[in-house]
């Protein structure tokens, strides 16, 4: 197996719109490694989302080349390579906590008893245990998302993808669902893109941070973070710290006229 | 418990107007029937007005007394015991019901899942609810008796029609309630359309199906007692119905209404229990 877990290059997409036609996406290459934390960070509309949607086969690529896990984007789908977590907990209301985090290996035909073993592993990983019985409406909402990135990492995905997973969350528990997934990262080495508008957020998790810019979504800079691979919340006054958020911010801006 | 009093307080009124109607329409009659010299007495016109064997409104009482004669004086294989009149109208209803929700939800399913049906089939069931049920009750008795299909079957067929109409506008909407969000989830998955149909689809739309059964209900009572009166009215609360007005009985007549209205209700009640069960399931909330 390659090293290489998702390769894009020239990627374009075009939505058609009624009037004229949108692109989202302008030539955009990207490389992501196996253990890598790659965060896309940009202004709205910079087609960030659209990226990982693109990576999860659930936008066409409208032209450019694009592999995931060494197969097309749609064959990554099929062999379930990777956990989506949306920005919504998408949860189902009518399913308890282990229901909805064994709603996947269910499809996939696993036995009542390993489905149930894999979602207590998983919840525990996240900080969830004993809420198993619960249904998402008596859980908060950032329990709630991390019952969604249970979920995802129910099935043992090669890849796991978050679309702002955090964004609709108050800075208090975005700050502790940061430190989840990051410890979550850090015991599973698990290779993973996540699309943020948080700058601090994107420094904090990531490994490379990849910069983009609207109208036409394009990467503007890739910048390596440098930092220990350990992290914790206090790393975030230091100088290191502050200077790689001084680069994407500085990054952000180049691409961005504020017209 | 603080529903009692207002509750309470509408069916004190009620009562009332309902006997003071009762004495204006039954005290002409009374009067007529009456020795001149009784009829100067008010209290002597409202007693006769209130016993009268065919009133024109019988009061609340009378009714009542009336259904306990025909329930406990009669045995329960008498037709003139309203207990079975209540089962057969209660047995069509429900086998109606059965019909009718099932029809429903296979044109929810079908609507929902291809195109073709969802701009061919609305039109027709929307046309297919303007049909007043009294024009084309008899022609669905006459059609399926040609057929050999005689007594339960058009009677419940009858109701079918009448209460598919909310399931199917109701599933229609609880198939398509999931968010775009729980779709994609599902295509992440690689989820057959099977899949997302009882994963999703099918759970969600339970939400939707509850409601448009306790409009089926009420409509499949109703339902029921119109199919009773062109098959030849001799069983069910719409054949007492119909007896009733031929022969002037209001007593009979009011007889059937009330028990037709307590069938609907405790129909409803076994919906909202049912409905209750999947709450329960579901931890507090459909």
């Amino acid at each position: 197996m390659s090293d290489v877990v998702i390769a894009a290059e020239k990627l374009n997409v075009v939505f058609d719109t009624g009037d004229q036609p949108v692109v989202a996406l302008s030539d955009v290459d990207l490389t992501v490694e196996r253990g890598d934390f790659v965060s896309l960070i940009g202004p709205s509309g910079c087609g960030k989302t659209t990226l990982l949607r693109a990576i999860a086969d659930l936008v066409p690529l409208s032209s450019g080349k694009l592999s995931v896990n060494g197969v097309s984007p749609d064959a990554a789908r099929r062999n379930r390579a990777y956990g989506y977590v949306f920005q919504a907990p998408a949860l189902f209301a009518w399913r308890n906590v282990v229901r909805n985090v064994t709603l996947p290996l269910e499809l996939m035909g696993m036995a009542k008893a390993e489905r149930e073993r894999r979602a207590a592993e998983n919840l525990a990983l996240l900080g969830l245990r004993g809420f198993g019985k619960k249904f998402p409406w008596q859980l908060s909402g950032g329990m709630q998302q991390r019952v969604s990135i249970a979920r995802a990492l129910s099935f043992k995905p090669d890849l796991l993808l978050m679309d702002e997973p955090f964004g609709a969350l108050d800075e208090i528990t975005r700050d502790n669902l940061n430190l989840h997934v990051h410890s979550l990262w850090r015991q599973t080495g698990l290779t993973s893109v996540f699309v943020t508008h948080s700058i601090p957020e994107a420094v904090f998790l990531s490994t490379r941070i990849v910069v983009m810019s609207a109208r036409p979504g394009r990467v503007l800079r890739v910048i390596e973070s440098g930092l220990p691979a350990d992290r914790n919340l206090e790393m975030r006054d230091t100088p290191e710290f502050l200077r790689v958020t001084q680069a994407v911010r500085e990054a952000l801006r180049d691409g961005h006229s504020y017209e | 418990m603080n529903k009692i009093i207002p509750v309470a307080s509408v069916l004190v009124g009620l009562l009332l107007v309902w006997y003071i109607a009762a004495y204006f329409l039954n005290a002409p009659q009374a009067i007529a029937l009456m020795d001149p010299d009784d009829a100067r007495n008010f209290w002597l016109v409202v007693q006769a007005a209130f016993s009268m064997d065919r009133p024109v409104l019988p009061t609340p009482d009378q009714i009542v007394f009336s259904l306990a004669d025909s329930i406990f004086d009669y045995p329960l294989n008498s037709p003139r015991n309203f207990l079975l009149q209540t089962m057969y109208t209660a047995g069509t209803a429900l086998a109606g019901l059965a019909i009718g929700t099932l029809a429903g939800i296979l044109f929810a399913v079908g609507i929902v899942h291809s195109r073709v049906l969802d701009r061919s089939l609305m039109p027709w069931l929307i046309a297919s609810q303007t049909i007043p049920v009294l024009a084309i009750a008899p022609m669905v008795v006459v059609a399926l008796g040609n057929v050999g299909f005689t007594g339960l079957v058009p009677k419940a067929a009858i109701v079918g029609y009448l209460s598919f109409f909310p399931i199917v506008i109701g599933m229609v909407k609880g198939l398509r309630s999931p968010e775009v969000m729980q779709l994609d989830l599902m295509r992440t998955y690689h989820a057959s359309q099977a899949q997302v149909f009882w994963k999703l689809r099918w759970p969600v739309s339970l939400a939707f199906l509850f409601p448009g059964l306790k409009v089926a209900v009420a409509l499949s009572v109703t339902g029921a007692i119109v199919a009773e009166l062109p098959t030849g009215a001799q069983f069910g609360l719409g054949a007492r119905l119909l007896a009733g007005s031929y022969y002037g009985q209001t007593m009979m007549m009011w007889g059937a209404l009330v028990l037709a209205s307590l069938l609907a209700l405790s129909l409803i009640g076994l919906v909202r229990l049912g409905e209750a069960g999947l709450v329960y399931r579901r931890g507090g909330r459909l």
